[in-house]
């Protein structure tokens, strides 16, 4: 990067490092932490959408659909959830080619499962074998946000399930004492009390939910935990102009910090926000504040 | 070959004794429910020591985290602080990475490289952090009133923390630590995914179930085998600990004792 860096043999320790610091796969290192984030940006919303559909199906007054939405909450519990990150990527990838596989191909007469073989006709291929390589890393990164959506849905469910029953009874029972519909109660009444009585839960699960993206490296995406591994192995003179001994141990200690500095800072903010979020509530946060800012006790 | 003959190959696999080839094709599922079953003997000795071990480290800590003592609270404090905040997983790449490079420097480290050995002691310590911030909490909700009813009887020191503030703690503590031992064990199936190698292929109940799920390509067979297994342990965990809490709670009345509550915790 820097004009100095021409021959990185005859340098001095610093300008070693500032030089093997920027160089190009290093610049691959530090893109991954973008994914890790771009993942996390997108998984959380789509994971607070599945579990507010999954909470809000368990309420519900029709028993199938309430039966489904506990059945999606309770079975990610006691099964360790790695295993479901491993299961869905697979699970899924077959499902997109069955279902592509039986639009596209519907004469096909061979089986799919041959043995130990899942075949599907070529035009039901994901990503088609013709696509260029981005497409397949999309591919996969898709399929990895899709899985950790269902995991985190599931315990979002469970969180929002459990808030929606904090709510006061009372509340829902004044809203229907003036005449409102179940429905008009529920995102009238109930939506905008829940989330102060979801919220521990929820920064819980975003701790949790920052904690397991180095799993990303178990799906198949070239994250943080991949390049370390990558980058830290012991390199040659050979191959490289920048030769070091295994400094994996180095590399994971950087993601050991970056991990402990994104979960404090997370912890900071989460806390100002539960702080905001339980001003004039009902609750014993709440009460706290109102006795300190001096109101009658 | 009839089951009963597959299970006296592969029953004891994961330790290494039976049959050394693994299956290669045609899997039958009973070869998939001896091999999964097991790898689980990993997991539970894994989740079982960690356990046993942690436990007393997360008393210390939590005593450590309560004291007024600054050389005590600090090194506390950092030690949760440390392994409550990153991944297990990165924690056990770095161990097993610290360990390869402490091996070079002393044979004393050797084994330390080894699954059996490097992964437990992560998990001892991560297992200790999540216990002691537990501990921690009911430590600081103990009824003032039951202390100071300890002082008035003339308890102090040590005799006080061991009749009166210990077991008041585990009583509080008991639901959550609960959770904390039902997630220590699904904890343990990331052994094997995060460097520390199978050797001879003698791995844990997630590494035989991902192996069957490779080999066939068909997720829906070992995964819920896996899944099958461990609730059967989550349950034996559940059982046993609700045991240990009617005992911890035996003197209240009724509806005084603090009730189960089945939660567990996420990931880690």
């Amino acid at each position: 990067m820097f004009s100095v860096c021409t021959d990185p043999s005859v340098l001095s320790a610093p300008a070693w490092f500032a030089c093997y610091l920027t160089t190009g796969k290093l610049m691959m290192f530090y893109g991954s932490f973008g994914v890790v984030l771009l993942l996390l940006a997108i998984t959380a919303p789509a994971a607070l959408l599945f579990g507010f559909a999954a909470a809000a199906a368990a309420r519900s007054p029709f028993v199938p659909l309430s039966w489904a939405g506990k059945a999606y909450i309770a079975i990610v519990r006691g099964v360790p959830d790695i295993a479901f990150f491993l299961f869905f990527v697979i699970a899924l990838d077959q499902g997109f080619e069955w279902v592509r596989h039986k639009i596209k191909c519907p004469d096909w007469d061979q089986p799919i499962r041959q043995g130990n073989d899942f075949v599907v006709c070529a035009a039901a291929k994901l990503p088609l074998s013709t696509s260029p390589q981005w497409v397949h890393e999309t591919y996969g990164f898709f399929l990895a946000v899709l899985t950790f959506a269902i995991v985190f849905g599931a315990f979002a469910g469970n969180v929002l399930f459990g808030a929606m029953r904090a709510v006061p009874r009372a509340q829902m029972e004044t809203a229907e004492a003036y005449g409102m519909s179940h429905r008009q109660t529920f995102w009238r009444i109930l939506v905008p009390q829940m989330w102060v009585y979801a919220l521990p839960g929820l920064s819980n699960l975003w701790m949790v939910l920052i904690k397991a993206t180095p799993l990303l490296f178990l799906l198949g995406v070239e994250d943080i935990v991949y390049w370390a591994r990558e980058l830290g192995g012991a390199k040659t003179a050979r191959f490289t102009d920048y030769p070091h001994g295994d400094w994996r141990m180095w590399y994971f200690l950087a993601l050991l910090i970056f991990y402990l500095a994104f979960t404090k800072l997370s912890e900071v903010v989460l806390s100002r926000i539960m702080r905001r979020l339980s001003h004039g509530q009902a609750t014993a946060a709440g009460e706290a504040q109102r006795r300190t800012a001096g109101g009658p006790a | 070959m009839s089951c009963w003959v597959t299970v006296q190959d592969y029953a004891l696999r994961s330790l290494g004794f039976g049959e050394r080839l693994l299956p290669r094709g045609d899997f039958t599922l009973c070869q998939q429910f001896t091999l999964i079953g097991s790898g689980m003997i990993w997991n539970v000795y894994f989740g079982l020591l960690a356990l046993v071990t942690g436990f007393f480290l997360a008393t210390a800590l939590a005593v450590g985290k309560n004291s007024a003592n600054p050389w005590l609270r600090k090194p506390a404090e950092w030690f949760i602080f440390v392994f409550r905040g990153s991944p297990l997983f990165i924690q056990f790449f770095f161990a097993y990475f610290l360990f390869l490079s402490l091996k070079g420097l002393s044979p004393f480290f050797s084994p330390f490289t080894s699954a059996w050995l490097g992964a437990l002691v992560v998990l001892f310590f991560n297992t200790a952090a999540y216990s002691g911030e537990i501990f921690y909490g009911a430590l600081l909700s103990i009824p003032r009133g039951d202390l100071e009813a300890a002082d008035a009887y003339g308890f102090s020191g040590w005799s006080k923390f061991r009749k009166i503030t210990w077991p008041t703690m585990l009583r509080l503590a008991w639901p959550a630590y609960t959770n904390e031992a039902i997630f220590l064990f699904h904890a343990t199936t990331l052994v094997f995914f995060s460097g520390f190698p199978a050797l001879q292929q003698r791995g844990d109940a997630l590494y035989y179930a991902n192996y069957f799920a490779d080999k066939t390509f068909n997720p829906f067979i070992p995964y819920p085998i896996l899944a099958v297994y461990f609730i059967l342990l989550t349950l034996t965990v559940v059982g046993l600990f609700g045991w240990v809490n009617r005992r911890l709670n035996r003197h209240l009345p009724t509806e005084r004792r603090t009730r189960m509550r089945i939660r567990p915790n996420l990931l880690r």
